[in-house]
C-alpha cells in the first residue's frame, strides 16, 4: 500500500473547443525507493505528459499522483527532471546553472560556502566539474546533459525524472553517459523514473519496464521485471540470457503486440 | 591551404639558409612581415573601399553643382562657408547664435531624457503585455493603432497640452520611441521558452526571481532590438520637432539656416546629425551586445 511513488488511476484529456483528446486512461504504477524504472512506448502514447504529470507541470485530469503517501500537484525541487534538451540558461555559466538551483533549495539550511561545495560536488558527480565556467553553448550536447543531470541531483530529489534524456545525443556519448548514470544511481540509491523509446537503453538501465501501449487512452501494457544483477556491464550483458530474453519481450511488445500505426 | 604553403617554402628555406651567417638581423623584418604587414593590410581593406567611394561622390557632387545655374553648393564651397562652424562650435553669442556644439547637445539632452523615459515605461508595459494574456488583448489593439501616428502629428496636442515648446519635444521623442521598445519586449517576454519555464516551476521561483532570474536575460536580445529602434527613431523625431518648436537645437539650426538662405550650413548640419545618429546606434548595439553575451546562443 505505502509505495514510495504511487501513480493512481491516471487519466488525462486534452481538450481544444469542443474536440477532446484522450491521451492517457487509468495509468497505476508504483515505484519503490531506489528503483529505476523505464517507460517505453511509441512516440505519441502520451509517455512524457505521464513523466510531466508527475513532475507537476500538467495537471491531470483523472486520479493523482502520490509521493511519500502526500499528493503532489504542482512541480518542486522533489521531483527534479532532467529534460530531453538540456534547458540549461544559456546566459549562465554550467557551475551558476546548478548553483541557480542549489541556492533556490538549500537557501536556508546551507551557508555559502557549503552550497559552492555543494555544487562542485555534483558537477565532480557528472566529471563538469573542469567545465565550470563555460557557457551551455560552449560544451558538447553530451556534456549539457551531464550537467542537466548534475543540477537535478543538487536538488536530492526524492524522484528523479528522465524525459528522454539521451535521445538528442550521438550513439557513443549516449553509451557513455548511460554508464554515467547507472554509476550514479548505484552510489546515490535514487528513485528514477525515466522515459525512453530505445529498447536497450531500458533494458540496460531498468529494474523494471513499463510498456505503454499506443494512444489515444494509451495504458499500461505490460510491466517487465528486469532480473539482472548490478553492477551492470554493457558488453557482458550483450550475451547474457536474461538480458536477451528481456529485449526480445520488449521488442515483441512494441512492434507485434502494439505497432505504431502513422496517425491514421 | 596549398597556397599558402607554396609561398611560405622559400620564406623558410632563407631564413635557415641564413641564420648560420646573420641570425639576428634576419629576425626582425621576418615578424614584421608576419604581424605588421598582414594587420596594415587588413585595415587597408576595410579603409580603402569607403575612401574610393567617398572620394568618387564628392568628385560627382563638386562636377555637378560647379556647373552655372546649380541650385545647391559644391562641397569646395560648402567646406570655405562653413569654415567658421567647424573649427570653432563652442562659441556662444547668446540666443540661438551659438556654436554647432550647442545645438547638438540641446538636442541630445531632450532626446536623451525622452528616451530614457520611453525605455522605462516601454519595457515596463512590455513585460505587462507580454506576460498577461489580458492586458495584450486590452492594449495591444490600442498600441498597433497609435504607434502608427507620425511623430510630428502628436507636437501641437503636446503642445496644448504642456504650453511649452520643451516639454513638447521629449514627449514627442517618447511618444515615438515608446512603441518598438513596447512591442518587442513584449515578443521577447512571450517567446520565453516553455524550457525555461518548466525549470523555474521545478525549481519553485517565486514572480520576482522569476523576473530576474528568467524574464530579463532570457528577453534581453528582443528588448535590445526594440531599444535600438527606438533611439534610431527618437534621433528622427528631434530634428523635425525642434524644427517646429524653435529655440536652441540642431532641427532649428537647420530650419534657422533655410531661412537665412545659409545651404551649406544645412549641409554641415546634416553631416552631424548623421554621424550622431550612427553613434547613437552603436552606443546602443554596444551595451546590447555587452549585456547579452552568450543569451542569444543556446
Amino acid at each position: 500500500m505505502s509505495a514510495y511513488l504511487k501513480i493512481d488511476h491516471v487519466g488525462k484529456t486534452f481538450s481544444r473547443g469542443a474536440s477532446e483528446t484522450e491521451v492517457l486512461a487509468d495509468i497505476t504504477l508504483a515505484v519503490d525507493k531506489g528503483e529505476y524504472v523505464s517507460i517505453i512506448g511509441h512516440s505519441g502514447c502520451g509517455k512524457s505528459t505521464l513523466l510531466n504529470i508527475v513532475a507537476g507541470l500538467t495537471p491531470a485530469t483523472t486520479g493523482g499522483v502520490l509521493l511519500e503517501d502526500r499528493e503532489v500537484n504542482s512541480p518542486g525541487p522533489d521531483r527534479a527532471v532532467v529534460f530531453q534538451n538540456h534547458s540549461l540558461l544559456p546566459w549562465l555559466t554550467v557551475y551558476d546553472n546548478v548553483r541557480l538551483a542549489v541556492d533556490k533549495v538549500f537557501s536556508g539550511s546551507k551557508s555559502r560556502a557549503e552550497r559552492h561545495d555543494w555544487t562542485m560536488h555534483n558537477l565532480d558527480l557528472v566529471q563538469m566539474g573542469h567545465a565550470r565556467d563555460k557557457r551551455p553553448a560552449e560544451v558538447s550536447g553530451g556534456m549539457k546533459q551531464r550537467v542537466g543531470i548534475a543540477r537535478a541531483l543538487a536538488m536530492e530529489p526524492k524522484v528523479l525524472l528522465l524525459d528522454e534524456p539521451f535521445g538528442a545525443l550521438d550513439a557513443l556519448t549516449r553509451a557513455h553517459l548511460q554508464d554515467s548514470v547507472m554509476v550514479l544511481h548505484q552510489k546515490l540509491q535514487n528513485t528514477v523514473m525515466m522515459i525512453t523509446h530505445d529498447v536497450d537503453e531500458a533494458v540496460l538501465l531498468s529494474d523494471r519496464i513499463v510498456m505503454m501501449t499506443n494512444g489515444p487512452a494509451a495504458k499500461i501494457g505490460e510491466v517487465l521485471d528486469v532480473a539482472l544483477a548490478r553492477p551492470r556491464k554493457r558488453l557482458e550483458l550483450a550475451a547474457n540470457p536474461t538480458y536477451l530474453k528481456c529485449r526480445q519481450r520488449v521488442l515483441e511488445f512494441l512492434y507485434e503486440r502494439h505497432r505504431f500505426v502513422e496517425a491514421a | 591551404m596549398s597556397l599558402s604553403a607554396l609561398t611560405s617554402q622559400p620564406a623558410s628555406d632563407t631564413s635557415t639558409t641564413s641564420a648560420t651567417v646573420l641570425p639576428l638581423k634576419l629576425k626582425k623584418p621576418s615578424r614584421l612581415a608576419t604581424r605588421l604587414i598582414p594587420l596594415l593590410g587588413d585595415i587597408a581593406a576595410r579603409v580603402v573601399p569607403p575612401t574610393i567611394v567617398i572620394a568618387v561622390l564628392l568628385l560627382v557632387w563638386e562636377l555637378l553643382c560647379r556647373k552655372q545655374g546649380a541650385t545647391l553648393p559644391p562641397p569646395s564651397q560648402v567646406f570655405t562657408e562653413t569654415y567658421d562652424l567647424i573649427v570653432d562650435p563652442f562659441f556662444d553669442r547668446g540666443g540661438i547664435d551659438k556654436g554647432l556644439f550647442w545645438h547638438l547637445s540641446a538636442s541630445l539632452q531632450r532626446v536623451a531624457l525622452g528616451y530614457a523615459l520611453a525605455c522605462v515605461a516601454g519595457v515596463a508595459l512590455g513585460t505587462l503585455v507580454g506576460q498577461s494574456t489580458w492586458a495584450m488583448r486590452g492594449l495591444d489593439p490600442i498600441f498597433q493603432v497609435l504607434r502608427t501616428v507620425p511623430p510630428l502629428a502628436w507636437l501641437p496636442l503636446s503642445l496644448a497640452a504642456f504650453q511649452d515648446g520643451q516639454p513638447s519635444a521629449i514627449f514627442v521623442i517618447f511618444i515615438t520611441s515608446i512603441w518598438p521598445i513596447i512591442i518587442n519586449t513584449a515578443v521577447g517576454i512571450r517567446n520565453i521558452p516553455q524550457d525555461y519555464r518548466n525549470v523555474a516551476a521545478v525549481l519553485r521561483l517565486n514572480p520576482a526571481e522569476f523576473f530576474v532570474k528568467i524574464m530579463v536575460p532570457s528577453a534581453a536580445p528582443y528588448i535590445f532590438t526594440g531599444l535600438r529602434i527606438g533611439i534610431g527613431l527618437s534621433w528622427l523625431a528631434i530634428v523635425a520637432a525642434e524644427m517646429l518648436i524653435g529655440g536652441v537645437g540642431i532641427g532649428f539650426f537647420i530650419w534657422d539656416a533655410w531661412n537665412s538662405s545659409h545651404i551649406s550650413e544645412i549641409i554641415l548640419a546634416l553631416f552631424y546629425v548623421g554621424i550622431i545618429g550612427f553613434v547613437l546606434d552603436r552606443i546602443v548595439a554596444g551595451v546590447a551586445s555587452f549585456v547579452t553575451r552568450g543569451t542569444a546562443a543556446n
